[in-house]
């Protein structure tokens, strides 16, 4: 395997990188988001405790599960892997995450607007007010990151992948931007746990 | 939009389109913040509107500053911004309907819908821009 311009790695015939082929957005997969977001509807609408704390739980955990893990250990062990190994990993891992990471944000953000209504932490009065507004604060700073660094970095290595001559250097670049990226989330979901055992104690 | 080609992209470059989305993002969640903190009462309505104003500001000088590029990948962006539209167009209104159920009404629901689309905009805009600045080949 020879080594490109950029310091990635050719294939043995010296060109481009093979990159197999993928779907930059997973169509199986919507019909499941469907049915969480009909999910969701419901919940809301009911206005119920146990399936607003449900979609709050289920979708937070699992959020902040995925962004921690993303950010601290899948991202630096990518960094390691050979540039083949790495696009396998991408072309599979990545078109999922265009799926997953709205679908939990989403089920997280709005079941928790719902039940911060239902159980009153809105209000001033509430003992752990201070905390509810700075659980907001600290979901902007993970939107704001993530909408704007790791989403475009994801989608944008995709489409990247797409062509017939990937540019090597655009990718490594996207990637180091989603792995930042995701490692700054990944810090904000450890305040994001504090907050909420806090809330919750 | 490009011809398809063969040669390795490039970096387009470009203005600060993806800074100055997060800025915009960032005044949209401090304005809802803002309006959160008080609920059910309402907040002061002075400091939500100078932040929306604040984010409609941006997104408007974003706008002009990318339609100004000449030779910028619009085919691809308009591909991006069109499916990201969609995707937040849906979580938005998912928001849109947890504010309306909960009864939120006049103008602290006005000023959350303007919000809502202010980011239904910045998010697909930074998304459409991050793929399309790189479509473009190498200029000779």
């Amino acid at each position: 395997m020879s080594v490109a311009e950029h310091g990635m790695p050719m294939n043995a015939q010296g060109g481009p990188p093979r990159v197999p082929a993928f779907d930059i957005v997973p169509v199986k997969g919507i019909p499941i988001v469907g049915v969480i977001v009909v999910g969701l509807i419901a919940a809301i609408a009911a206005n119920k405790m146990w399936p607003l704390t449900f979609f709050h739980v289920v979708g937070g955990g699992l959020w902040t599960g995925v962004d921690l893990f993303m950010g601290f250990v899948l991202g630096p062990i990518m960094g390691r892997l050979s540039i083949p190994a790495r696009i396998e990993l991408t072309t599979r891992l990545m078109p999922k995450m265009l799926l997953i990471m709205p679908t939990l944000v989403t089920m997280t953000l709005a079941s928790g607007f719902q039940l911060a209504r239902l159980n009153g932490m809105f209000a001033g009065g509430y003992s752990h007010h201070t905390w509810v507004v700075v659980s907001m604060v600290v979901v902007a700073v993970m939107a704001i990151t993530a909408l704007g660094l790791l989403q475009p970095a994801n989608i944008a290595v995709l489409f990247e992948l797409k062509k017939p001559q990937p540019n090597p250097a655009i990718i490594g670049k996207l990637m180091r931007r989603f792995m930042y990226a995701a490692a700054v989330t990944g810090t904000m979901q450890v305040a994001t746990l504090i907050i909420m055992t806090r809330l919750a104690s | 939009m490009a011809a398809p080609t063969s040669q390795p992209s490039a970096d387009f470059g470009g203005p600060k389109i993806t800074e100055l989305g997060m800025l915009s993002i960032g005044f949209v969640a401090a304005g809802v913040i803002d309006l959160a903190a008080y609920f059910p009462n309402r907040a002061p309505l002075g400091p939500v509107v100078a932040l929306l104003a604040l984010a409609a500001g941006t997104l408007a000088v974003n706008l002009l500053l990318l339609v100004r590029q000449p030779g910028f990948a619009w085919a691809r962006f308009r591909q991006v911004f069109g499916w990201m539209a969609i995707v937040y167009g849906v979580i938005a209104g998912m928001l849109e309907y947890t504010f309306i159920y909960d009864h939120t009404r006049g103008t602290v629901l006005g000023l959350m819908t303007v919000f809502l689309v202010l980011f239904t905009i910045n998010v697909p805009l930074i998304d459409g821009f991050t793929v399309a600045r790189f479509e473009n080949p190498p200029a000779s």
